[in-house]
């Protein structure tokens, strides 16, 4: 199966840019164009921002039968991350053990190529997250 | 409204069926549905055909039409409708014929799914699967059906200490109920370390989590309530029909223990049947991997919330126990053509309430649920059916 050419132009991959609604301040990520909380009071008042690309697992599994064109990337984590600016994304847990993979682990976003179409030789490019460093305090 | 009966059934077997074609499974489960109903065919006036994806796995589109041309319905130029929403599409295709009987715009429908899934390899499986998540957000980082269903499952152990025995005896109780059903396509009974030691396909689940992917076909035949007794003694009441949707990517949801669109369509169900879960008799439920099942029972109210690995490991959804769950086998044992199995959960419910269910016959059963999710809970349905009228 091939990627649709939209796909691979979708810039908020490459830089972390979600959507704040102006009417109530939610952060969403991926962005959206309507705020889900105001609805048509959000329409127009939708803004850009950078997100940290920090956050904690809040879930994630072990992937061992892959989709097509990530099949030499097994084993490899999958998470769900809840960013401190709020909101939650899907992303692979790269540069660490497997075992190190936890619920409630810190993290933080890298940037990586994501898959490689063999048919084509086009490769995609994305975020990943790895462990973050621990704070000395 | 008026009040929508079943009044006939069919279905193929499921399984990896190299003999038969799409068109060969949907034609076989519509022709039986037919014969059960006692009709000739050319009175059903619409048609509605679950399919989740025909054009990816066998190339063919446009389904509906086609599926009435086959069952040599072409002359009677009916509507036919093809119904799209991931793995409950046969639910959804059922719940849409309810609604056009009972609204009166039809008199008598067919209601079918299909899924012909083993000609495609294996990666392509996973990723054809995965359609019915967010390609854009979950699948193009990697991430399969089942280590979304993986994700659920980590957290509800770390959350509620489920453990792994627990999802296993899901899969045991499903195996030994498959065992005592014709159809099904695994009739072997399994054991807790078959599960737990087979190879990982997305921890927490192994193979024995997963449903299999699988070729077949089912269709039942709907009419008002007043004229299915000119069809059969035992007419099966539509008692509750309700659809809900979530947010199309797992990250997004409120909670990933909980599916809210299960709750919502559940609350909703039983006030349209006016009953509450503890009137239930049985349920089929979505075990496309086991932790759907634990939260299916806990989101439908059969089980608290976090007790439901409990109440599989106890006996308590056995056969024999307080609340029978997917006594056909269920996904894991029956199969699962993505399409098709929304159907083939209605007709256990149909062959247990009016008795016919065989060995896995559970005794005076009046009502039965069938709970149906698509994708990782985006659409969710529950259909609640009573019978002994
Ligand atoms: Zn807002």
């Amino acid at each position: 199966m091939t990627v649709p050419r939209f796909w691979r132009e979708i810039p908020q991959r490459y830089n972390l840019i979600g959507s704040k609604c102006g009417s109530c301040g939610t952060v969403d990520f991926p962005p959206r164009t309507i705020c889900p909380h105001c609805r048509r009071k959000s329409i127009g008042k939708m803004e850009d921002i950078k997100l940290s690309g920090k956050g904690e697992i809040v879930s994630y599994s072990i992937v061992r039968e892959a989709p097509e064109g990530f099949e030499i990337q097994v084993p490899y984590a999958m998470a769900l991350i809840k960013l401190d600016d709020g909101p939650t994304l899907t992303a692979q847990i790269v540069d660490c053990e497997l075992e190190e993979v936890k619920i409630g682990a810190r993290v933080e976003a890298v940037f990586r190529r994501i898959q490689e179409e063999s048919k084509s030789g086009v490769i995609y490019y994305g975020y990943k997250f790895q462990l973050a460093m621990p704070q000395v305090k | 409204m008026r009040d929508v009966a079943v009044i006939g059934v069919g279905m193929t077997k499921f399984g990896e069926l190299w003999e038969q074609s799409l068109r060969d499974l949907i034609t076989e489960a519509g022709m039986k549905a037919i014969a059960d109903a006692n009709l000739s065919g050319s009175d059903i006036d619409g048609a509605y055909v679950g399919t989740m994806s025909a054009g990816k796995f066998v190339g063919q589109e446009h389904i509906a039409p086609l599926v009435v041309d086959m069952a040599g319905l072409s002359n009677t130029h009916i509507p036919a409708v093809r119904v799209e929403a991931g793995d409950a599409s046969g639910s959804v295709a059922f719940r849409e014929a309810y609604l056009a009987v009972a609204s009166g715009a039809h008199e008598l429908v067919i209601a079918g799914g299909v899924e012909k899934m083993t000609d495609v390899s294996s990666s392509q499986m996973v990723n054809i699967q995965s359609t019915s998540c967010d390609q854009e957000w979950e699948a193009f980082f990697g991430a399969s059906m089942s280590s979304l269903y993986g994700m659920m499952a980590r957290a509800h152990m770390h959350r509620y200490g489920t453990t792994r025995e627990q999802l296993a005896a899901v899969a045991v109780k499903n195996h030994a109920n498959g065992v005592l059903n014709p159809n099904a396509r695994f009739k072997f009974p399994i054991k807790p370390e078959d599960v737990l030691k087979a190879g990982m396909v997305a921890d927490p689940l192994t193979t024995y989590d997963c449903a299999p992917a699988s070729d077949g076909a089912a269709a039942v035949i709907l009419c008002s309530m007043e004229r299915a007794r000119k069809f059969t003694d035992k007419p099966i009441r539509i008692a509750a029909s309700v659809q809900a949707s979530d947010t199309i990517a797992l990250h997004d949801r409120r909670d990933i223990c909980t599916m809210d669109s299960v709750v919502l369509a559940a609350k909703k169900a039983y006030a349209q049947a006016g009953i509450t879960a503890e009137k239930v008799n049985l349920a089929e439920v979505h075990d496309a991997y086991t932790i759907g099942e634990i939260m299916a029972i806990e989101d439908l109210g059969f089980a608290e919330k976090g007790k439901g690995g409990i109440a599989a490991a106890s006996g308590e959804t056995a056969l024999t126990g307080r609340i029978p769950i997917n006594t056909s086998g269920g996904m894991k044992a029956r199969g699962h053509p993505l399409g098709a199995t929304g159907i083939a959960q209605i007709i256990e419910i149909v062959d247990q309430l009016k008795g016919r269910a065989g060995g896995r016959q559970v005794k005076d059963a009046k009502f039965g649920l069938a709970q149906s999710v698509g994708g990782t809970g985006a659409t969710a349905v529950v259909n609640i059916l009573e019978g002994g009228l």
